[in-house]
């Protein structure tokens, strides 16, 4: 077969699904930090008015890395009031009815985990699980809530997961990759622990801040670096996971990679299972060859999308991947948001198409 | 067409410093009485543990567990067997990991005086890489000068995990001597160890020290393309040594669709990424990290897009491989001469000088 190509003009883009489309990165906003207010003790409500957050890094406001549109957002997703994200009226009439998404994911960028000081990520994460519930879910059936973790802490975070025991609104928990340590390090063990033991995907959003450079030579300067480098934090935290043994101990675990692609998992699995051929000696409590683990217990979303110059190439991708673990993701509102009637490969089958479009995530969420 | 029958080029085999002890010959008096007084043990690095499986095949290892530590051995087991015709030496000694750029500059000299002694004069057919101070972009211009001379060297070598990414403008010397002396940069698999080997800290163990070369070498296409290396550098060349291959593709797709959207932050990057790097990037197969078998090969090196890229490699004496299968198993036939002959010395124009 030749190359597909779109053709000259307008392509009508896929229609929608009865059953709708699962969208596994909305990102919802604070309107302002006053809707976090009920949900916060008074110590750590003056606590984020006197010292704010602190990541690891050195801005007070912004990011270290400047966007390339104001909060990385689109420009026409701007409410009249707050940031985009923070209206669910507009949500629903922009995105959830427009595009004919069925379910979608919340996933809370800010406030969420990894702030340096562990206690107050505790009680903003609990703020924020709250939070997602009143004035998301509870409004709009159509949303499902990540419990949202303090993830450099274990026991805070497994505490937390366990406090959203059996509450249906919550369908994963979730942390950014951009995490202090290589997520198969022990420390992490109870977040795997708890979230096994509730039946609930563990998933991964790109960013957040390690407190280490970008990449293992340095600080990079642009950033359209930082953008391409955050598969590297997931392909380091993989081999961390497979090498550690933690799929070995926690044979339930899924995890979910957001927003880092995923045309990179082939390449990663098969330079793990070179390495691990020559050298399992170092690893005897990994019994299997690491494409298998990950074959197993490693799920991706689409966005941002990879896109060819040939596109057969990217369905040989996710060929080797498999049909069953990819999951349309939109990014809902960011800039480089993926529109799900136009995104994936053109020449994918109704079946393929609809496996990505809904089917794989909700045999992954069991909804 | 057969290895053995092309007369191959391998851009990667790796004379080893047997000891720290073979280098005092090459230093001032100074710096001999440094090492001793100092107690100083060696620069050896544990990118390569020395009794790691990788680090040394088991049948090239001597009855002291060491490999490739001497002109003799690299003969025997790697030119004479394979029919090469070249083969470029990649020096990996720790001259990186010096924390005072005086004495990562001496050890450069020490390194690359022991080269011409003990490995490129007893081999017509060995070739080398300009191993330097990297500290010091001064230092290590001053070192590039030094050895251009000898059309022997024929690149300059860099690790792949440094101190800041490659492509920062303080790196541009280097590159500009480089380019003017026609000879290409190299970059190694290999840290020195100023930060985390992963975005997310130190891993426990060593295969995962070694997984995350591929990463390195990301970062570092990702800042040579974005900074303006290659625009600033029209005929410069990057080979990535040792780096596996089959990260690349997926890669450019990814770096090339953000461009498309943030070109304005980079806007002397005049062109899709993919494009740049098929045109100044080189890759060294081995590792080859792909599973066996002909059809998927095939379709991983199509997706290169290029048959310009890719230069044959034994990474001598690491255990990448058994007995002779250098090539992938599966590697096309039709492609043999190419990455064996044709693209290593359009990569290493030096080389075309004295074709034996």
């Amino acid at each position: 077969m030749n190359d597909m190509t779109q053709g000259a003009g307008v392509r009508a883009g896929d229609a929608p699904v009865e059953a709708g489309i699962v969208d596994c990165d909305i990102h919802p906003a604070v309107k302002s930090w006053n809707d976090l207010r009920p949900y916060l003790s008074d110590r750590w409500w003056n606590y984020l008015q006197t010292y704010g957050l602190r990541a690891r890094h050195g801005f007070v406001r912004g990011t270290p890395y400047p966007k390339m549109s104001p909060l990385a957002t689109r420009r026409d997703a701007w409410p009249d009031e707050g940031q985009p994200g923070s209206d669910l009226e507009l949500m629903r009439r922009q995105h959830l009815d427009a595009l004919g998404i069925g379910m979608g994911i919340l996933n809370p960028l800010s406030p969420t985990g990894g702030d340096q000081n562990v206690a107050f990520s505790a009680a903003l994460c609990t703020a924020t699980n709250e939070w997602q519930l009143e004035a998301w879910t509870r409004q709009e059936p159509r949303l499902k809530a990540s419990v949202v973790i303090p993830y450099e802490d274990g026991e805070a975070s497994k505490a937390e997961i366990r406090r959203r025991a059996g509450v249906a609104d919550f369908v994963q928990v979730l942390l950014l990759s951009r995490t202090s340590e290589p997520l198969g390090k022990r420390r992490y063990w109870p977040i795997y622990e708890a979230a096994t033991e509730q039946g609930l995907p563990v998933a991964v959003h790109v960013f957040g801040y390690s407190g280490y450079p970008m990449t293992n030579s340095g600080w990079p300067s642009f950033y359209i670096e930082e953008g391409a480098a955050h598969p590297a934090s997931c392909q380091a935290s993989i081999a961390s996971l497979v090498f550690e043994g933690v799929f070995e101990r926690y044979p339930a675990m899924k995890l979910l990679v957001i927003e880092a692609g995923f045309a990179w998992l082939p390449a990663l699995a098969w330079r793990l299972d070179k390495i691990w051929h020559r050298m399992r000696d170092e690893v005897p409590h990994v019994r299997r060859p690491p494409s298998e683990y990950i074959r197993e217990h490693v799920w991706l979303t689409t966005q941002p999308m990879e896109e060819a110059t040939r596109p057969r190439q990217v369905l040989d991708v996710m060929d080797w991947i498999g049909w069953d673990r990819l999951l349309f993701a939109s990014d809902y509102p960011h800039w480089d948001f993926d529109d799900p009637r136009f995104s994936l490969p053109p020449a994918l089958s109704t079946e393929q198409k609809n496996a990505v479009r809904f089917g794989n995530a909700r045999a992954l969420y069991g909804g | 067409m057969k290895l053995l029958d092309v007369s191959a080029i391998d851009c990667d085999v790796h004379p080893t410093v047997p000891d720290l002890a073979d280098l005092l010959p090459y230093m001032e008096p100074h710096w001999r009485d440094t090492i001793s007084d100092r107690g100083i043990e060696a620069f050896e690095s544990i990118s390569y543990p020395p009794n790691a499986p990788l680090s040394a095949r088991p049948d090239w290892r001597d009855e002291r567990g060491r490999a490739a530590q001497n002109v003799t051995s690299l003969a025997t087991q790697a030119l004479d067997r394979w029919n090469l015709r070249f083969a470029v030496g990649n020096c990996i000694y720790g001259v990186h990991m010096a924390f005072s750029e005086d004495l990562a500059a001496v050890l450069a000299r020490a390194v690359n005086d022991w080269l011409v002694r003990e490995w490129l004069d007893r081999e017509p057919r060995l070739r080398a890489s300009i191993v330097v101070p990297l500290q010091n972009p001064e230092l290590a211009v001053d070192e590039i000068r030094r050895r251009s001379e000898d059309r022997r060297f024929v690149q300059v070598l860099l690790p792949a995990m440094a101190e800041a990414p490659l492509g920062r403008r303080h790196f541009w010397p280097i590159y500009s001597a480089a380019e003017r002396a026609g000879l290409p940069i190299g970059i190694h698999a290999g840290s020195s160890y100023r930060h985390p080997v992963t975005p997310v800290g130190w891993p426990s163990h060593y295969v995962e020290d070694y997984a995350s070369q591929a990463q390195a070498f990301q970062g570092q296409l990702a800042s040579l393309v974005c900074e303006g290396v290659f625009t600033k550098f029209p005929n410069l060349k990057v080979v990535l040594i040792e780096s596996g291959v089959t990260w690349l593709t997926p890669f450019l797709w990814r770096l090339t669709k953000f461009w498309r959207g943030l070109r304005s932050e980079v806007p002397w990057v005049d062109r899709p990424p993919s494009e740049i790097v098929r045109e100044h990037v080189r890759m060294t197969i081995q590792p080859f990290d792909a599973p066996d078998g002909t059809e998927r090969l095939e379709r991983i090196i199509d997706h290169l897009q290029s048959d310009r890229m890719l230069l044959f490699s034994s990474d001598f004496p690491h255990w990448q491989f058994d007995g002779d299968e250098v090539l992938p198993n599966g590697f096309p036939e039709s492609l043999v001469g190419r990455i064996a002959v044709d693209n290593p010395l359009e990569t290493y124009p030096r080389m075309k000088e004295c074709m034996p």
